[in-house]
């Protein structure tokens, strides 16, 4: 297959955000401003005031207008966008949830940022990890065009008639949301054609005047139950769509990202390190340095973090002797990260190994080349044997 | 300390150069700023503080009341205002005012939030202190947008004004129209007063001043919920100077809505 040629143009990752959603074509957008999204929404009204994007836009009065919006939306068989970060995510957390119940294929950027409590208009993944259990698709990426590409693949997945399930996709507020860098803009013929397996699958339910439909009405003991199981089987089944439709869209654009994680110098790897978002770059260059010195260490980045990677992260981990998991936000009640935490769930596969959490770039710290370095080395000393701490809150124990 | 010595030492000084007499002065509740001015240039916003705090002091209430502040341009009185005070999430003034207030009936439970807090994501806050009657004061600063997140369209932004959101100006006909707040809550039983100022000249400020404390003494009458709306220049996101925020002001925000008092009774029937 020929791969599809873009546009470069330097643009930040909100931009991004909003170049995806653009090239989508969503009948319906709503969102509300909140630092540091907000200029997602502003793109999208610049997009429709020049005409690029024919969609329905609405100016909210609050997030969970703007998710209620969405989602209804997306019941009435319209495709619909939008974006929203930290206080504005717990704002909407109830309408999430219910988008969740109704399967709707909603797809929201979500710049990643510090939760309410502490005053914090800053970086932090607190937001994404606080709807953990909401039922929603939970992508997280790396780069400006890590976000482009996977808005677009969002729509693929949230659609596709074996999920119908809402997506988010999260990058690093501040760090991601103002950085601008080469995006590649594909064609929106382009886009198009990648979508257009969505059209040729049986239509979705949805509200249909003539056939009436009762949306969100009571679910009662085994009904309840059976609505439950399939959205969990939902999101089993969402695992293998993530790495095919990655696949496919590597074919199609020359970019892919592994599907639910990405692999570096994992094979030979004896001992791994785990992160996700931007930190994720700054590892890739740790692990090289690392190598250079005859250190065989290797990054997993995770790229969704619901539904759990289980089986490519058991398959990519066994045998490992040490692992450490960086973490932009904490498990209140178990004193480590989320992620840490999850991959703990997976010692019973993986192997019983030292594992080690280091929470780090809590509100705009920097995950820096140095705090990576400190990760490898006392993960590899733990790999070695030697007496180690479980949790290391970074930048407080410098 | 010393640098706020030095400072009210110098804003006195300047008084005298050009009146020879002492005829105004800082509040003692307004905290001099010692950081630095945290507003953009022509904001009207800390003049809402100012002006507050002139009220309670001489209503004799300076150490009876408590602030409930919203997240937004307004959020930053909190530091000016030498009282008790509250952030709240966005919206939410009017719910914790109520708790407060609760708590301490005898005292003054004022909320400063801006058009966008108030009236879109905290219309429902709003709406349940209209209707349960609260009695407390509520403080709206009107400049037309979402100012602190970069000058969005609001649910007062004008016809035609270009925000953020509205690059080719604000169309009624796909937005809807602009929300008239003072005018809206008059209508409401429970409300004891509603009135609208502006700070845009020396004489709207000592207007609105006045209003704020018609609104303070109803609460302290115990008669209803009083609400100030005040007209603010936000030169930043209207892309003007604070001499043309002026202007735009009288031409185009006061003929939108009308100064003055919508509501004020001293018993509610
Ligand atoms: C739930 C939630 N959504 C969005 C925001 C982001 N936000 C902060 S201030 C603001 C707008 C404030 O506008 P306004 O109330 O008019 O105050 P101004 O800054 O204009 O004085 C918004 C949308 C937030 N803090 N919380
Ligand atoms: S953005 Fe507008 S409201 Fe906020 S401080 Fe600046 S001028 Fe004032
Ligand atoms: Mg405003």
């Amino acid at each position: 297959m020929k791969v599809r040629k873009g546009e470069i143009k330097v643009i930040t990752g909100n931009a991004a955000a909003a170049y995806g959603a653009m090239l989508c074509r969503p009948d319906v957008v709503a969102s509300y401003p909140v630092t540091p999204q907000t200029e997602v929404g502003e793109q999208l009204s610049r997009f429709h005031a020049d005409g690029i994007l024919d969609a329905e836009m609405v100016e909210v009065e609050g997030e969970s207008s703007s998710m209620n919006i969405t989602a209804a939306a997306t019941l009435a068989g319209g495709r619909a966008f939008t974006a929203t970060s930290s206080w504005g995510l717990m704002f909407m957390y109830d309408a999430m949830l219910q988008a969740a119940g109704f399967r709707a294929p909603v797809v929201m950027a979500n710049a990643n940022r510090e939760t309410p409590g502490i005053l914090a208009v800053s970086c932090g993944q607190q937001d994404m990890v606080s709807t953990r259990d909401s039922g929603w698709v939970l992508i997280v990426v790396e780069n400006c065009q890590e976000i482009l590409d996977s808005v677009i693949m969002a729509f693929r997945l949230a659609e596709d008639i074996e999920i119908q399930l809402p997506v988010m996709v999260n990058y690093d507020g501040f760090y991601l949301s103002y950085l601008a860098e080469a995006v590649e803009i594909p064609a929106r013929e382009d886009v198009d054609q990648f979508l257009a397996p969505l059209k040729l699958q049986p239509e979705r339910t949805k509200l249909v005047p003539e056939r009436p439909l009762g949306c969100g009405t009571h679910g009662i003991l085994v009904e309840f139950m059976e609505l439950r199981y399939k959205h969990c089987a939902a999101l089993e089944r969402a695992k293998r769509k993530l790495d095919e439709i990655d696949q496919e869209f590597g074919e199609f654009f020359g970019r892919s990202y592994g599907g639910q994680i990405e692999e570096y110098r994992t094979e030979d790897a004896e001992i791994v390190v785990l992160a996700s978002g931007s930190a994720a770059g700054t590892a890739r260059m740790v692990i090289d340095t690392k190598r250079a010195e005859g250190l065989k260490v290797g990054l997993i980045k995770l790229r969704v973090f619901r539904p759990f990677p289980r089986e490519r992260l058991t398959q990519a981990l066994k045998g490992k002797k040490a692992i450490g998991v960086i973490d932009r936000s904490v498990c209140f009640g178990w004193n480590c990260g989320p992620i840490y935490m999850e991959l703990r769930a997976l010692s019973p596969d993986i192997g019983f190994v030292p594992m080690m959490s280091f929470i780090d770039g809590l509100a705009n710290m920097d995950i820096s080349i140095p705090h990576i370095e400190r990760v490898i080395d006392e993960v590899y000393a733990a790999s070695q044997g030697k007496s180690y701490q479980e949790v290391t809150w970074i930048p407080l124990e410098e | 300390m010393s640098q706020g010595g030095r400072l009210e030492d110098a804003m006195n000084e300047e008084v005298k150069v050009v009146t020879k007499q002492r005829v105004a002065g800082r509040p003692k509740l307004l905290v001099p700023q010692i950081a630095g001015f945290i507003y953009c240039p022509g904001c009207h916003e800390p003049l809402a503080a100012r002006a507050i705090a002139e009220v309670l002091e001489k209503l004799g209430m300076g150490d009876r009341a408590i602030g409930v502040f919203d997240i937004g341009c307004n959020s930053f009185l909190l530091g000016m205002l030498d009282i008790d005070a509250v952030l709240t999430p966005h919206g939410r003034p009017p719910d914790m005012a109520t708790g407060v207030k609760r708590v301490y009936p005898d005292n003054i439970v004022f909320t400063v939030q801006g058009d966008g807090g108030l009236l879109s994501i905290g219309a429902d806050p709003l709406l349940g202190a209209l209707t349960r009657a609260e009695k407390i004061t509520i403080i709206m600063l009107n400049n037309a947008v979402y100012g602190t997140t970069g000058g969005q369209m609001a649910p007062t932004s004008l016809e035609g004004q270009v925000t953020t959101t509205t690059p080719n100006g604000r169309d009624l006909a796909r937005t809807g129209f602009p929300t008239h707040a003072a005018e809206m809550i008059a209508t409401f039983r429970g409300v004891a007063y509603s009135a609208r100022g502006a700070f845009n000249t020396p004489k709207n400020y000592m207007r609105t001043r006045k209003y704020i404390t018609s609104a303070f003494q109803k609460q302290m009458d115990n008669v209803g919920l009083s609400f100030v709306e005040i007209i603010c220049a936000c030169p930043e996101n209207w892309r003007l100077s604070p001499i043309d925020s002026l202007k735009w002001i009288e031409e185009k925000m006061i003929p939108e809505f009308p100064l003055g008092e919508f509501k004020n009774v001293d018993r509610i029937e």
